[in-house]
């Protein structure tokens, strides 16, 4: 018997998907970002650190009115998208980039310190053999962040899911398109009755936060790394 | 033929070098701290000099004047690092194979494993290695690089008696086999005598004296003291 009504289980599915898709569709603008930021020095670094915590800083309301206003039907990029038949307003894919954005600087700052944390002389080492730029981030860097990386997406993942003011500003709440896990929560609060599945809704809140908490905490925390082995 | 003429500043230490030696093993020998490992890490291009040149056979990899300054991965040098550098998430063949120009070299990659007797550890990570072991599979990595030269920084170093007897046999196989264009940095006396052609003495960033092997074998055992930690001197 499923414990969840089906428009409970079409908000969690939509949350889901919204979540995952917004953390993956950014990971490489999120990889690209934090490498920058750990391996190179260039003028405006203090102010592109701060823009990018601005999500995490603005009121997710802020943020989903900015939204709108660029990406909206008559926002500059919106009006493009619109024309190209790939508009995100009031549409699932709004959601999703709405969730990107909000969970994009915890993705960037656990990146930045797993590549932070990735010792330089090996990236030397591998130079001095032969690789290029790529290979040594491939084949170097990036295995040697791997713990960082998957902390990074349990957490921006759990900060997705649990999006909210951004996302009802930008795309609103539409049944199966923009009513996620927790604007469904919150329509259940306010209605009367509701308590039962807002109950429910709650309680697989908690269970999605705390299963991404502990992958990012076995992590980060325990197990170790490549270097200290070494050491 | 060898020729470095270099010089770097870096902070408060300055290094001013200028010789050419014809010979294939050459020592950078000297204390702690007098600018053996920059002149190594320059030589890599892991560090950049003011101005001078660096060339090899005639082959410059740095030269100021004629604007050349080849990149770290177009140098075809082998570099042992003191630290030896291992990728930790590789296994030890694939830490021997990450250079090798050609991957599909079987004959190539054995001669390599068997001249410094890593049959029995390609399957292992670097942490289940011991001292001497990590030291040995860093030159087979830097060899199967197919090097125009290596640079050795302290490959004796920090290993213990029997480890040490074991590596320092190793490279005397290799300089037998090889006649490879070979930098060696050290601080000790008898790892330079057994290894070296020649041995050019550094003190404070300067080039001190540049001897022939029977020259510097017939000097006393130098008082140079035990070497600084590891970190200490990867630091500089």
């Amino acid at each position: 018997m499923n414990p969840l009504t089906h428009a409970e289980a079409v908000a969690l599915a939509l949350s889901l998907k919204v979540s995952l898709v917004g953390v993956f569709a950014s990971l490489p603008v999120a990889v690209g970002c934090a490498w920058l930021l750990a391996r190179r020095r260039f003028p405006g670094k203090p102010l592109c650190e701060g823009l990018l915590l601005l999500p995490l800083i603005l009121p997710p309301v802020v943020t989903g009115y900015v939204l709108l206003i660029v990406f909206g039907h008559h926002g500059p990029i919106g009006r493009l998208l619109d024309a190209a038949g790939l508009g995100i307003a009031f549409r699932w894919t709004g959601a999703a980039l709405a969730a990107a954005v909000m969970a994009f600087p915890l993705l960037v700052v656990a990146l930045r310190n797993a590549f932070e944390s990735v010792d330089r002389k090996l990236e030397q080492a591998a130079a001095t053999l032969g690789a290029g730029p790529w290979r040594i981030f491939f084949g170097i860097t990036l295995p040697l962040s791997l713990r960082g990386l998957v902390a990074g997406l349990a957490l921006a993942f759990a900060r997705a899911f649990g999006e909210f003011g951004a996302t009802i500003t930008f795309v609103s709440s539409i049944p199966g398109q923009t009513r996620t896990l927790p604007i469904a929560l919150y329509e259940l609060i306010s209605t009367p009755g509701g308590e039962g599945g807002a109950l429910r809704l709650t309680l697989v809140a908690v269970v999605v936060a705390l299963l991404a908490g502990v992958i990012a905490a076995l992590m980060l925390l325990h197990g170790g790394t490549h270097q200290e082995a070494e050491a | 033929m060898i020729e470095l003429d270099l010089a770097l500043q870096r902070g408060e230490f300055s290094l001013e070098l200028d010789l050419v030696s014809p010979a294939r093993t050459l020592a950078l020998f000297g204390p702690s701290g007098c600018g053996k490992t920059t002149t190594l890490l320059a030589i890599a291009g892991l560090l950049h000099p003011q101005c001078g040149r660096i060339a090899f056979d005639g082959q410059a990899l740095f030269d100021s004047r004629a604007r050349i300054d080849v990149a770290v991965a177009q140098r075809g040098l082998g570099v042992v690092f003191q630290d030896a550098r291992l990728f930790p998430h590789m296994s030890v063949r694939d830490n021997l194979r990450y250079g090798m120009p050609h991957r599909h070299q079987p004959d190539r990659f054995d001669a390599a494993v068997q001249l410094l007797g890593l049959a029995g550890l390609l399957k292992r990570k670097p942490a289940q290695l011991s001292g001497g072991q990590i030291r040995r599979v860093a030159i087979g990595r830097a060899l199967l690089r197919e090097p125009r030269a290596l640079l050795l920084d302290e490959p004796l170093t920090n290993l213990h008696r029997e480890a040490r007897a074991e590596v320092l046999d190793h490279l005397r196989g290799l300089k037998r086999e090889l006649s490879l264009i070979t930098i060696l940095v050290s601080h000790q006396h008898d790892e330079v005598a057994a290894l070296a052609d020649a041995v050019a003495v550094i003190d404070d960033g300067r080039l001190a004296a540049l001897h022939g092997i029977e020259a510097f074998r017939a000097l006393p055992a130098a008082p140079f003291g035990p070497p600084v930690a590891p970190n200490l001197r990867a630091a500089r």
